[in-house]
């Protein structure tokens, strides 16, 4: 029997099993202020944000399902895709040197960060030594991870977010509750009211008034406000959807175009990168660029993707930066059941298809990655201590599996953080502790009998409705508040049975 | 070197000794097309992205251009507000355009319009690849300018992604360019033109 590097009750808090560390508090947005039922009950009574996100979401499901229908060997595609992220893991360590080794190779400089604060430190030193005071940046799942522009606002350096949604976001002092559109949870008429209240050319006398919340419009107010930042901007950070090992290629998928101007146009180039976005080659990205902007904004090709290695001279940034980011991958790597979640090419699709997602929204989960996928990254990356309420914000459906572009057994790992959650408890559950009674009498066949009798006693609290009240007292009801418990039948099977086999 | 060195080996320790070789299954070739189907599917799925496409025979090319620039400009345009890359073949241009001489990429947004080749282009996605090559341009060319004209000749078009990769230089800055510049950001609903060319013309010569 081969052991798990992940014992059942092994602490995943602080550090796991092997004493691999998860990453830190204090830093970065993987924590919640609150356990996810408590922040969703707020979620909840808001009516308009359920709005918002039921749109959203429904308009994104149909785009994806179209275009995913077109391609008659998806299946095939998403399994290639799965296969190639495990073959990738099972060399992480191989992929990653290789790549240092080409990106060095074509003039860049590697940098390793073992957690969020070790990667603020970098990126801080290395834009103070340009002499600039403001970044432009390139949304990136990454460096909101680490909490990257509340420290270079601590070191007096400007974080400018270019990608529409993170802008709304950081004009309306808000928090991204989405991986591929963070403002989600805003209309367009809440759009149009930040971008009033804060666009400074949409400020003071002379400006121009009468903004409407046409989405056209909004887009361009955000390109006249970008507009002279891009074209000043010395100095830009990005995130990487894909890093080619044997080429030292870098791949950013975007649609507005702010990418590509963060990309090109600045001297330097300073891309945060977590350690399992490597592919080993390049033909893989044939493969990953099919599966991501379908599963993703439900195209079949996003409107721009950038590729580089290293510098070209005369051509983009003539310094280059990568910063390869820990902050508790290791962590999840070393879990052989949890570190599927490693595999997310963040798209977003099991966002879209959950049904906890569509009515909470990302808020609630109180990490940078929220929905299905984030209900299992982010009690790893935290150790599931310091997340303990996300594995259980799913009923389970399954659809995020169904979706996922590199098929990411989501629910089995939901399941197993639960385990792992209930192992670390010191004192047992009520719901332990039910079950284990439950145990007991279902291998008796006296006790069995014995219990479905008394629960015929049931029938006497539902007082002929079809379930029973959902006020039963605790810890009872821990279980029913959230559950109908059917009312339990006037006669068992077995007595159905025999009555009706007697004869 | 500390931090790369505990990291690799946090990787290893995670990994452990045993490191099964994982087998990775392959793709189904793309569909097969004869070469009109896939100039139709390119021109087809390239207009679904709300870009304009214009089809020519190949000794069109210049007069074509012309027809795209003036559609997109409107009348009385300045040939000399339209930026070219340098490769760009002079049956193909239009009289008195300015060649890109590497100015600063910054004053390439004073142009109104970009004339380039591609590398390739994919069929199934609609997409233009640029790879930086005299014919592609540098990338802030075909980035700052409002409005974009891409001739793309029928031997470059390819059925599907990987089959573009084939063809491509992957040390090569590359854009793949797949319809106007556009955002999903607002109620995740396609509103063509942001930061990039708001305007995009293809002409598809072959």
């Amino acid at each position: 029997m081969s052991a798990s590097p992940l014992a059942p009750g092994a602490p995943r808090s602080g550090t796991t099993f092997l004493g691999l560390p998860t990453a830190p508090p204090g830093v970065g947005h993987l924590r919640g202020d609150r356990p996810f039922p408590d922040a969703a009950r707020t979620a909840l009574r808001d009516g308009q944000l359920r709005a918002n996100l039921g749109r959203a979401t429904t308009t994104i499901r149909g785009k994806r399902a179209a275009v995913v229908s077109e391609v008659p060997h998806w299946e095939q595609l998403r399994q290639a895709g799965k296969a190639l992220k495990a073959a990738t893991m099972a060399r992480l360590d191989e992929h990653l040197e290789e790549l240092e080794r080409q990106v060095t190779a074509r003039g860049g400089t590697v940098h390793w960060a073992r957690d969020a604060a070790e990667a603020n430190r970098i990126v801080t030193e290395l834009v103070r030594a340009t002499g600039s005071s403001e970044v432009v940046k390139v949304k990136s799942m990454a460096t909101q991870e680490i909490g990257l522009n509340e420290a270079l606002e601590a070191a007096g350096i400007e974080a400018v977010e270019t990608d529409l949604a993170e802008l709304i976001v950081q004009l309306g002092q808000d928090s991204p509750s989405h991986i591929l559109v963070p403002a989600i949870h805003k209309n367009r008429s809440e759009i149009r009211e930040i971008f009033s209240r804060t666009l400074p050319h949409l400020q003071g006398p002379g400006a121009s008034p009468g903004l409407t919340d046409d989405p056209r419009q909004l887009a361009m107010a955000a390109r006249a406000h970008l507009r002279e930042r891009f074209l000043r901007a010395r100095v830009a950070v990005s995130g990487a959807n894909f890093a080619v090992a044997e080429t030292g290629t870098l791949s950013v998928v975007e649609s507005e175009g702010n990418g590509r101007m963060c990309l090109t146009l600045p001297q330097t180039l300073i891309t945060v990168m977590g350690i399992e976005k490597v592919v080993p080659r390049w033909a893989d990205l044939g493969v990953f660029l099919q599966l991501l902007p379908r599963s993703s904004t439900g195209e079949r090709m996003n409107p721009y993707t950038s590729t580089w290695a290293g510098v070209t001279p005369g051509d983009g940034p003539q310094e280059f930066h990568l910063v390869l980011l820990d902050n508790g991958r290791t962590a999840v790597l070393a879990d052989e059941v949890g570190r599927e979640a490693l595999h997310c090419i963040r798209c977003s699709a099991c966002l879209n298809v959950c049904p906890v997602y569509e009515r909470t929204g990302g808020h609630a989960y109180g990490s940078v990655y929220p929905g299905p996928i984030g209900a299992v990254l982010s009690p790893q990356l935290t150790g599931v201590e310091d997340n303990a309420s996300l594995p259980y914000a799913s009923s389970l459906c399954g659809a995020c599996y169904d979706v996922c572009p590199v098929a990411i057994d989501i629910p089995s790992i939901l399941v197993h953080l639960r385990a792992e959650h209930v192992e670390a408890q010191e004192k047992p559950t009520a719901e332990a502790v039910a079950f284990r009674g439950l145990a007991r009498v279902m291998s008796s066949p006296r006790l069995w009998h014995l219990a479905q009798r008394a629960a015929g006693l049931g029938r006497l609290l539902a007082r002929g409705r079809p379930t029973l009240p959902a006020a039963l007292p605790p810890p009872a009801s821990a279980w029913t508040r959230t559950r109908d418990l059917p009312t339990p039948p006037g006669r068992t099977f077995v007595q159905q049975w025999n009555e009706e086999h007697r004869s | 070197m500390r931090a790369r060195e505990e990291v690799l080996g946090r990787i290893r320790t995670a990994l452990g000794e045993q490191r099964p070789p994982v087998a990775v299954p392959t793709v189904p070739a793309p569909r097969e097309l004869p070469p009109g189907e896939l100039l139709d599917l390119l021109a087809e799925r390239v207009e679904d992205y709300r870009a304009t496409v214009l089809r020519c025979a190949p000794g069109q090319i210049g007069p074509t251009v012309a027809r795209g620039l003036h559609a997109a400009l409107g009348g009385g345009w300045d040939p000399a507000g339209v930026v070219v890359a340098p490769g760009v073949p002079a049956a193909w241009r239009p009289d008195g355009a300015t060649e890109d001489d590497g100015r600063p990429p910054v004053e390439l947004a004073a142009f109104a319009a970009t004339l380039t080749g591609v590398a390739t282009a994919v069929a199934e996605t609609g997409t233009l690849v640029l790879d930086g090559a005299p014919l592609s341009g540098r990338r802030a060319l075909s980035l700052l300018p409002d409005v974009l004209v891409c001739v793309v000749e029928a031997a470059q078009v390819v059925p599907d992604v990987p089959d573009a990769l084939g063809r491509l230089d992957p040390v090569a800055p590359l854009t793949m360019v797949s319809g106007p510049s556009a955002t999903s950001d607002i109620e995740l609903q396609r509103v063509e033109g942001v930061h990039g060319p708001r305007t995009l013309v293809v002409v598809l010569a072959g």
